[in-house]
């Protein structure tokens, strides 16, 4: 691979910036279980990074890993140039990551606005005093916070369903919102768990658009986790693979797919 | 400098028109928009300004006098400013369907010779760039919504608001040239380029001067009363003449405030937020929103569904009398005053409508059960006819006046003949100059005298003034045995059952009459749901036993109902069938204001017309349909043919 000290160029002529998220030797255990071993990659400002491998590779939990819900007993996370120390969920939100998750986490009684609401949560500064009273600048902050996301809900073309409850949505239209809570906390980093899981081609087709405007207008560093290979190769700009555990390949799309290993553990190998 | 625009006559163009306002109304809202869940608004002054700046922009990117200016996009308050800009720099705008496919833009958009386009977003934009090769004139492409567009090539690509940026920095130098161009601005200079939709052929450029614009716009203003401070809801395409006509021509001559809805899946809320006093409909969209009323009661409860329809059923006897103020029993008056306070007035603001002081609609005609339906509930719908050639009005309903079999009395200013074989024509200030690069259909349409063709059949009602139409003057024709073929009248019968969408019918020149019917997918698969009947699509619902019963029994209730009518007795429908697809305007069966293209339909299905000519019990068939992003497939199906029952027509049995 080239020399990409400070980033890169796509194939569609994006700049890619810096190195932002970095792992490094990460090996998580639960029990005696290993579900990551001896993993290191780094994610590029602005660029989309996919995480893919087979069923049980160890995916989901490299994502909570980065998300900050499991700590890994090895090894180390460096954000935007230094260490993370071990850390809540919330707090790692508040640091600029946000996520969807495979199973939609939605709040299914409330409207689509107040869920995307919900996302700018880590962005309130005001406390529960002021919040209750109501004038000056909660007042000014709720403000601020429902022009973002309105600015959201308009990006992500979902302003007929504003007011409707989630529980009537459709699940790809959930996933859609999902997307829009996630940005709604203006992250720097963008974690999506099978964003396309369960959805039509028509619905995938949306949602790789979707997540290239957001990539393009907001400029979001994205990593996707991700069964379809066919839209990984598509949407990614470079490729993690693994499989029980293990990394087994990383490179643009067009060097995973070449890749001896990765089309072992996808294809399957001959036994004698 | 806007009193030097303005001749002893009033303003002579629409720019001039503008200036007024601007001063006139100057803190009035012109134009809302809702965006991100807020209804943002600009009133008279700023619309100016804003247009102004965006003329500056363009003269500064170089738009000359007598350029073509087209403009692609849903309805929102830039593109209408884009169509007033352009006039002001001495331009002609040019508004294009916006659903219209890119080789329909490129006929055109080349026919034109557009050196600019002003695109609403990267849809539009895409089309145009895929077509842009075919284009010998065009230039520079503006954009108004960014999104999707910056890694686009920006050589020949401006933002809107960019270009208007550029306009106001360059304001110093300009304005001076700005102001001589609308200075030359006349009641015969262009006011805007129209293509009409285009049963038959190529589109053709309907030139429009400040003249038909103004006069129109001030002659059907005082006709309905429009007031400075009534709202709109502008939803229908730019590109068509009535939209052109409320959201420009008449708003800028009374000044009221045109608003644009947040997206078209988004149209019903904003419908209801604004509550629009001047309100314009197709009949669709009025048939759309009974049908889902009516849907919707089936699923209240007993006790609200029978004081609906009780109330409804009042409502239906007496309401059109007390909307057209006739005398009604202070009982009836009484009980309607309460069914409007438990029932009408919470339908009307669910339906948006409210507020709705003056309704039309047009192009189609409307069933009358859904006419009087909206009637009796006190909105006072109203019918019209018009075309783009006449800049929309020929006739419409004056209010107390109205029934759903007439097109109503004509317009201010509007004179109208019948020719010997029963064509409307119609002479009034409205009368288009001319279609752009087309003597000869110009002439073959308006004579030396200035009497326009209109192409339809229709006669004036005794005594009352009213005109009522049958049919467009080309489709009518003769049976084999010499009676009257009529296909719209037929059709327009059919189509009033919520079950059938669109149905064509056939005859001309043959023995008996036979139809090609669609099922309305809504309406239909509600029923469906309602007796748990399974399909999995549109094609086999449509060819299920019971769904061609019910068509069945619709076509010939229709034939009862025309076998009474002496001079259409004929035309009763003996064989039919349900076809597999709906007509689209895609394929090109429809053209974009979904008026049914007979030839093509007839050259595409040749083989089933055949099959309900032979005999035949069913045909099977492979038909290609073009998908909205321009690929094709094609779906085959085998269909039934279904013979109805028709009536007994006594003139003819004499005659065998």
């Amino acid at each position: 691979m080239k020399d990409m000290t400070d980033g890169y160029v796509t194939a569609d002529g994006r700049q890619i910036g810096p190195v932002v998220m970095e792992m490094k030797n990460i090996t998580l255990r639960f029990g005696g279980v290993e579900a990551i071993k001896d993993i290191s990659f780094d994610i590029r400002q602005g660029e989309i990074r996919a995480i893919i491998g087979p069923n049980g590779a160890g995916k989901s939990s490299m994502l909570n890993v980065i998300s900050g819900f499991y700590v890994p007993q090895e090894g180390e996370v460096w954000y935007k140039g230094s260490r993370r120390p071990a850390m809540k969920p919330f707090e790692v939100a508040q640091q600029g990551i946000a996520r969807t998750f495979q199973n939609i986490a939605l709040f299914e009684g409330m409207s689509v606005l107040d869920n995307v609401m919900t996302g700018r949560l880590t962005n309130m500064k005001t406390g529960m005093f002021w919040q209750s009273i109501w004038k000056g600048k909660a007042e000014r902050e709720e403000t601020a916070n429902r022009e973002v996301a309105e600015k959201i809900i308009d990006f992500l073309e979902i302003q007929a369903i504003r007011k409707t409850p989630v529980s009537r949505l459709s699940y790809g239209l959930k996933k859609r919102v999902e997307l829009a809570r996630a940005l709604a906390a203006e992250p720097s980093i963008l974690l999506l768990d099978e964003p396309m899981a369960g959805m039509n081609v028509e619905e995938k087709e949306d949602m790789s658009r979707f997540i290239l405007d957001v990539n393009d207008e907001f400029g979001t560093t994205i990593a996707l986790i991700e069964h379809d290979m066919g839209v990984v190769m598509d949407l990614s700009d470079r490729v993690v693979v693994m499989d029980y555990g293990k990394k087994i390949g990383d490179g643009t799309p067009s060097e995973v797919r070449n890749n001896q290993d990765v089309i072992d553990a996808y294809l399957g190998v001959a036994h004698d | 400098m806007a009193h030097t625009l303005v001749s002893a006559d009033g303003p002579q163009s629409v720019p001039a028109l503008l200036h007024r306002n601007a001063k006139q109304f100057a803190n009035a809202p012109a134009y809302r928009e809702k965006e991100y869940g807020i209804w943002q608004s600009w009133t008279w002054a700023q619309t100016r300004d804003e247009v102004e700046a965006l003329a500056l922009g363009l003269l500064e990117l170089g738009a000359n006098e007598g350029d073509f200016i087209a403009i692609i996009g849903r309805n929102r308050p830039y593109l209408y400013w884009a169509m007033m800009a352009a006039e002001m720099v001495g331009a002609v705008p040019v508004p294009l369907y916006q659903d219209a496919n890119a080789e329909e833009m490129a006929y055109v958009l080349d026919h034109c010779g557009a050196r600019f386009v002003i695109a609403g977003d990267q849809e539009q934009v895409d089309k145009v760039l895929d077509v842009q090769d075919q284009l010998t004139q065009f230039e520079r492409m503006l954009y108004v919504d960014a999104r999707g567009l910056r890694k686009y090539d920006h050589a020949a690509l401006d933002q809107y608001s960019a270009v208007q940026d550029m306009g106001r920095k360059a304001r110093d130098t300009h304005i001076k040239e700005l102001e001589a161009r609308q200075a030359k601005l006349d009641y015969d200079s262009t006011g805007v380029m129209l293509y009409t939709s285009g049963t038959t052929g190529k589109p053709k450029g309907v030139v429009l001067s400040n003249r038909n614009i103004i006069e129109t716009a001030k002659s059907s203003s005082a006709f309905d009363k429009l007031r400075q401070t009534d709202d709109i809801l502008a939803y229908l395409p730019m590109a068509w003449v009535g939209d052109f006509i409320f959201s420009v021509g008449q708003a800028l001559w009374t000044g009221f405030c045109t608003n644009c809805p947040e997206s078209a899946d988004t149209m019903h809320v904003d419908l209801r937020e604004i509550g629009p006093t001047y309100y314009f409909a197709p009949p669709r969209v009025f048939e759309t929103q009974l049908t889902s009323v009516m849907i919707r009661m089936e699923d209240a409860s007993r006790f609200k569904k029978w004081l609906f329809d009780k109330f409804m059923a009042h409502a239906r006897k007496v309401g059109p009398a007390i909307l057209d103020g006739k005398s009604v029993g202070a009982m009836d008056r009484a009980k309607y005053a309460l069914g409007e306070l438990m029932i009408y007035g919470p339908l009307k603001n669910t339906l948006g409508l409210s507020r709705v002081r003056v309704g039309y609609t047009a192009g189609e005609a409307i069933g009358p059960e859904i006419f009087d339906f909206y009637r009796s509930l006190g909105i006072n719908l109203k019918q019209l006819y018009g075309q783009t050639e006449a800049t929309v009005f020929i006739t419409a309903q004056p209010d107390g006046e109205v029934r759903s079999d007439t097109v109503g009395v004509t317009c201010p200013g509007v004179e109208l003949k019948i020719a010997e074989n029963g064509e409307v024509f119609y002479r009034s200030p409205g009368v288009f100059v001319e279609y752009y690069k087309n003597p000869e259909s110009t002439a073959d349409t308006k004579d030396a005298e200035g009497w326009v063709a209109t192409g339809d059949a229709g006669f004036i009602e005794e005594g009352t003034g009213h005109l009522r139409i049958i049919d467009r003057a080309k489709d009518v024709g003769k049976m084999a045995n010499g009676s009257l073929f009529a296909p719209k009248y037929v059709e327009n019968k059919l189509k009033f059952f919520p079950n059938i969408l669109e149905a064509v019918v056939f005859g001309n020149g043959r023995d008996e009459c036979t139809a090609f019917i669609n099922i309305d997918l809504t309406a239909v698969g509600n029923w469906a749901e309602r007796n748990n009947i399974g399909y999995a699509s549109y094609q086999e619902l449509a060819r299920h036993p019971q769904v061609m019963d019910t068509i069945q029994s619709h076509v010939e209730e229709v034939n009862a109902s025309i076998a009474e009518d002496e001079m259409l007795s004929g035309c009763q429908v003996h064989r039919f069938v349900v076809l597999h697809k709906e007509l689209d305007a895609d394929d090109g069966e429809l053209t974009r204001t979904r008026k049914v293209r007979r030839k093509v339909i007839g050259e595409k299905f040749d083989d089933i017309i055949t099959a309900l000519y032979d005999g035949s019990p069913s045909v099977s068939t492979v038909t290609e349909v073009t998908y909205e992003d321009g690929r094709k497939g094609s779906i085959s199906a085998t269909l039934e043919v279904r013979d109805a029952k028709v009536f007994a027509d006594t003139r003819k049995m004499a005659a065998q």
